[in-house]
């Protein structure tokens, strides 16, 4: 568990080959010009970054959750904003993948899993984020159709995404009236807010996504009626575990930047790696990502294996691998002193885009209640 | 048709390379081993024809030591059909003559249409292997190939010479060894790295292919090798309005100018 094997091996190399050749070189003209590399995102879908823990039938790649975390800690590397946006794709995929029926699988997995078609997850609202089952956009049941109203915030890939899940409220009866709603983009009544001006995560779109009496088949929903936010929280496990490997990723480039940074700089006489103080400090660093490491490890193990600590395991490793990477990325600009504080050294950005992610998918609070409450059997 | 690409496990160009002084032999454990970029470009031009013509056969063959059969998963998992490893104690050491005579009687027993490969490796850079080869074999070599044009009978390309570029062609069977310009290779992908362990991996030895026991040892003999003298520091030219006859009769003196 604690060592790739000789498949991981392989597949690590690869992500590393493309993401050193199609990713690093451009991240900070994409971060700086607000770009959303789609055709690049489509090269990724062709190496089977797509749908990488959906099942082969309809085009996934049919690896582990193990296998994930590497690859994205890989792709994270070279640019934590695409590697975090390749994780919502994926799971929106994986969700169509297991909570669909064959006949939905085979007329949105295989566009999806290419990346030829991306796709949105759509649970936080302008009224509702971490108390999410409080959510209000509505799916009124009229014949063989739903009819949709409401607005959903911050959606990472609004504009862009041909595919919008969407949690809707079809029935007042808490976390259980929610249901997941597949909405195509092109969809009459569907419009997006602007692209919002943030901190990080710049080669990304997120947006407002509004439903104006948007009316789609009731065929068009995922598993059945009520069980949407169960699938939501489901998909967020992977979700989790995947955006904390993104942040160890931009973590251990920052480490790495530090440590040659630190080697090459002279100062009092010597290299400034000869400061005890400073080494020490990069052997926290390289200690806080490694105990994350082996957290999130585990967790994706969990979760392969299906074991009933899944969740608090996710959680548990979201919190505490994102909250490394920020953490690692922020002392890396103390390191590098005003040249850390200069776009051009990049590391400004890796703790800009890193941010988010104690954040998103559940902030560290919410899984602090996550643990807390499986722990109180609440 | 039938392919077989030549590939060759190096040390990374990434990182230093080195002799090893006692032996005169590279030493294979101080770097990382990767296959050879070159023999990736090779086996993009036979993966191209293969996407474009279904039921052609790609075979990818090695010559190296047990760890070299990692280039061989490499190239399966960027799509080969099957592969061949050559591998033989007494072929360490191996020397281009060698080298050559035992690749030639590999493809030969593999069976091909065409023999595609790099036209030099980035670790010993003979650039004569596949010429070798073709004369074991007496079929016509392109060499050095820029671009590869491929038919079911015959193989063309453009050739970079001094004074321009040929435009070459041959009968298959052929020999064709490509450049570093010609087709930029592919990613394998996810599935393809996956499936890659479940393809064929044959493994020969020189007695397999019937060649006599001193046929490993090579005919050539390292005498000596010697390290490269280590830097110096160079001379450091301060402008005191002189310094550009200075700079200028730096370069003559050596004939750089
Ligand atoms: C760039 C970006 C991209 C995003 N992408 C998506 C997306 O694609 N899809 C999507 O659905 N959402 C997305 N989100 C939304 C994100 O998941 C929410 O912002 C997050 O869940 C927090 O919700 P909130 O912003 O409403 O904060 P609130 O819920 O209002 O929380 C405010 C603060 O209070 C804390 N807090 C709240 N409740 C508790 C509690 N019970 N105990 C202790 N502390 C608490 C929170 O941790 C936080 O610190 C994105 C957000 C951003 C910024």
């Amino acid at each position: 568990m604690f060592e790739l094997n000789e498949d991981q091996q392989a597949l690590v190399a690869m992500v590393r080959d493309f993401a050193t050749g199609a990713l690093a070189p451009h991240a900070a003209k994409w971060d700086e010009t607000k770009h959303f590399p789609v055709d690049v995102l489509a090269e990724a879908g062709a190496l089977g970054m797509g749908g990488i823990y959906v099942r082969e039938k309809f085009g996934g790649s049919g690896l582990t959750r193990s296998d994930a975390v590497m690859i994205f800690e890989e792709l994270a590397k070279a640019d934590p904003t695409i590697a975090a946006y390749i994780s919502i794709h994926n799971m929106v995929v994986w969700m169509i993948d297991t909570f669909g029926n064959d006949e939905q699988r085979a007329q949105w997995v295989p566009q999806l899993a290419s990346m030829e078609a991306l796709g949105s997850y759509c649970l936080t609202e302008p009224g509702a984020g971490s108390d999410a089952a409080a959510l209000s956009t509505k799916a009124a049941r009229d014949g063989d159709d739903y009819v949709l109203n409401g607005v959903k915030q911050f959606i990472s890939g609004a504009g862009s995404s041909s595919f919008y899940i969407v949690m809707a409220r079809t029935a007042d009866t808490g976390n259980r009236g929610i249901t997941a709603i597949v909405v195509p983009a092109n969809t009459p009544g569907l419009s997006f807010g602007a692209n919002e001006k943030k901190m990080g995560w710049n080669a990304q779109p997120t947006r407002q996504v509004v439903f104006e009496n948007v009316r789609v088949p009731v065929t068009n929903r995922l598993g059945e009626e009520g069980s949407g936010f169960g699938i939501a929280m489901k998909g967020l496990n992977g979700g989790r575990i995947n955006m904390g490997a993104c942040s160890l990723g931009g973590g251990q480039t920052a480490l790495d930047k530090s440590v040659a940074y630190l080697k090459e700089r002279q100062a009092f006489g010597g290299p400034l790696i000869n400061q005890q103080s400073l080494l020490f400090q990069l052997a926290d660093m390289e200690t806080e990502l490694v105990t994350a490491r082996t957290l999130l490890w585990r967790a994706a193990d969990a979760l392969d294996r299906g074991s009933p600590d899944a969740m608090k395991l996710c959680a548990m490793a979201k919190q505490v691998a994102t909250d490394a990477g920020f953490n690692v990325a922020n002392s890396a600009i103390q390191l590098h002193g005003g040249y850390g504080y200069l776009s051009e050294y990049g590391l400004e950005k890796i703790a800009r885009d890193l941010r988010v992610h104690q954040i998103l998918e559940g902030s560290n609070e919410i899984m602090r209640l996550v643990v807390g409450r499986i722990l109180a059997g609440a | 048709m039938k392919i077989t690409v030549l590939v060759k496990q190096v040390p990374d160009t990434e990182e230093e390379r080195r002799l090893d002084p006692a032996t005169g032999l590279l030493d294979r454990d101080g770097s990382e081993s990767v296959a050879d970029e070159i023999n990736e470009r090779a086996l993009e031009v036979a993966l191209r024809y293969k996407d474009a013509n279904k039921g052609s056969e790609i075979v990818v063959l090695t010559l190296g030591p047990a760890a070299a059969v990692q280039a061989l998963r490499k190239a399966l998992s960027m799509g080969a059909d099957s592969a061949v490893h050559v591998v033989d104690e007494r072929l360490k050491g191996a020397d281009i003559a060698v080298t050559a005579a035992v690749l030639a009687a590999a493809v030969q027993r593999t069976g091909f249409d065409l023999v595609l490969a790099g036209n030099e490796s980035t670790d010993g850079r003979g650039g004569v292997v596949p010429a070798m080869v073709a004369e074991h074999l007496g079929l016509p070599l392109l060499s050095s190939l820029n671009t590869v044009e491929l038919t079911a009978e015959t193989v063309s390309g453009e050739v970079s010479v001094e004074a321009g570029s040929l435009a070459v062609s041959a009968a298959l069977p052929a020999i064709v060894s490509v450049t570093e310009r010609s087709a930029e290779a592919r990613f394998p992908n996810f599935k393809g790295i996956m499936t890659a362990k479940r393809k064929p991996l044959a493994t020969l030895t020189l007695a397999d292919l019937g060649l006599d026991a001193g046929a490993g040892s090579g005919i050539s003999t390292v005498l000596t090798i010697s390290e490269r003298p280590a830097r110096t520091a160079g001379k450091k030219i301060v402008d005191d309005g002189t310094a550009a006859a200075e700079l200028a009769g730096f370069l003559a003196a050596g004939r750089l100018i």
